[in-house]
């Protein structure tokens, strides 16, 4: 850093930009890693049972496993629409 | 016993083939019998980086569907004494590159050679997939760069699942971080990953740092592997990385910029 840093306003590097950007999307991607194959159709066929009785899009139903050390979770949320007929 | 190592990366042009030709080089320098294949089929490069490129005859391929003996594929280096290349096929698809194919192969070669490098093409398709599946240890290439590190950990979830290791349930595959491209006057001034960075990400143990160096685009353009630039930054961090891979303790060099003196450290960020 030279003397002249000093007096500017401090602003974040951007390597230390690309490193935290780096933790969030690896870490994210590794938990992706360890899911099942099946969940993604798991999903689409959730949503399509959903839709049978309500209107839903797409992003308004996840399905996430959490797995423990003796057992494994599935999450699943679905967001209804406001106004119900 | 033979061990087989992956020079991988995902991304493409970060260094894996001038990695896999002075690793190769290194160990052969070493007196281990080392063979060093182009698994990029297609976009064969590694002749010309070894400078073999009018040598060739027959192909990786070729021997794999019997068109020719791996003795008549087989390049022997006109530098050091006990290393050989075998090269990719230049017309064939990646397909033609069959799971019991490549493992006829590694197994045929694994009978007379210390170490097979094996050379993958960038990606994560089948060439890549049949360069890693039968490693046993494996050289991540990365540059200090997002798309690099990132292309470097889903490389690293696949040798975790789809090598013969993790499949068949053996020891995994021993993972080893080589970074390329490192500039440190950058990383000291925040514009670059520095070498823990990446390393806290990625979180495997780290082989070496190969400093960006000029030499490196020298040495390809003679076909010269940079490790036989014995003088040079990158070539004596190609050196100590081969240490590394064999298990010696050294220390890592080429990590600091070079010292600026009193004025420029001053007026100059």
């Amino acid at each position: 850093m030279s003397f002249f840093d000093y007096f500017k306003s401090k602003k974040k590097s951007t390597a230390s930009v690309a490193k935290e950007r780096l933790q969030i999307i690896v870490a994210h991607e590794r938990g992706m890693r360890d899911q099942p194959d099946y969940l993604p159709q798991l999903q689409q066929e959730l949503i399509a049972v959903i839709r049978k009785y309500v209107q839903i899009d797409d992003d308004m139903v996840q399905v996430e496993l959490d797995r423990n050390e003796d057992c494994s979770v599935l999450e699943l949320n679905v967001t209804l629409p406001e106004h119900q007929p | 016993m033979a061990k087989i190592i992956v020079v991988t990366s995902g991304k493409g042009g970060v260094g894996k083939t001038t990695t896999s030709a002075s690793i190769s080089t290194g160990l052969a320098r070493r007196g281990f019998k080392t063979v060093v294949i182009d698994f990029d089929v297609g976009l064969r490069n590694l002749d010309l980086i070894m400078n073999c490129e009018r040598r060739v005859v027959y192909d990786f391929v070729n021997v794999i569907q019997g068109e020719a003996s791996l003795n008549q594929a087989l390049i022997k280096d006109k530098r050091v004494e006990t290393l050989y290349i075998l090269p990719a096929s230049q017309t064939r698809e990646k397909e033609a590159l069959t799971q019991e194919g490549v493992e006829r192969v590694l197994n045929e070669l694994a009978e007379t050679f210390d170490y097979i490098v094996c050379d993958s093409p960038a990606g994560i398709e089948h060439g890549a997939q049949m360069a890693l599946y039968y490693a046993d240890e494996a050289i991540v290439v990365t540059n200090p760069e997002v798309s690099s590190v990132r292309d470097s950990d889903r490389i690293l979830g696949i040798l975790q699942s789809k090598s013969r290791r993790s499949e068949m349930g053996l020891d995994p595959v021993k993972e080893h971080l080589l970074l390329t491209r490192y500039n440190p006057d950058r990383v000291d001034r925040g514009e670059m990953l520095s070498v823990g960075d990446v390393e806290e990400i990625l979180a495997i143990p780290l082989l070496g740092v190969i400093p960006e160096s000029q030499i490196v685009l020298n040495a390809s353009n003679q076909g010269m592997p940079v490790i036989l630039e014995n003088d040079s930054d990158a070539g004596q961090a190609y050196e100590d990385a081969v240490g590394r891979l064999l298990g010696e303790e050294r220390e890592h060099r080429f990590l600091t910029a070079a010292k600026k003196g009193f004025f420029s450290r001053m007026f100059k960020g």
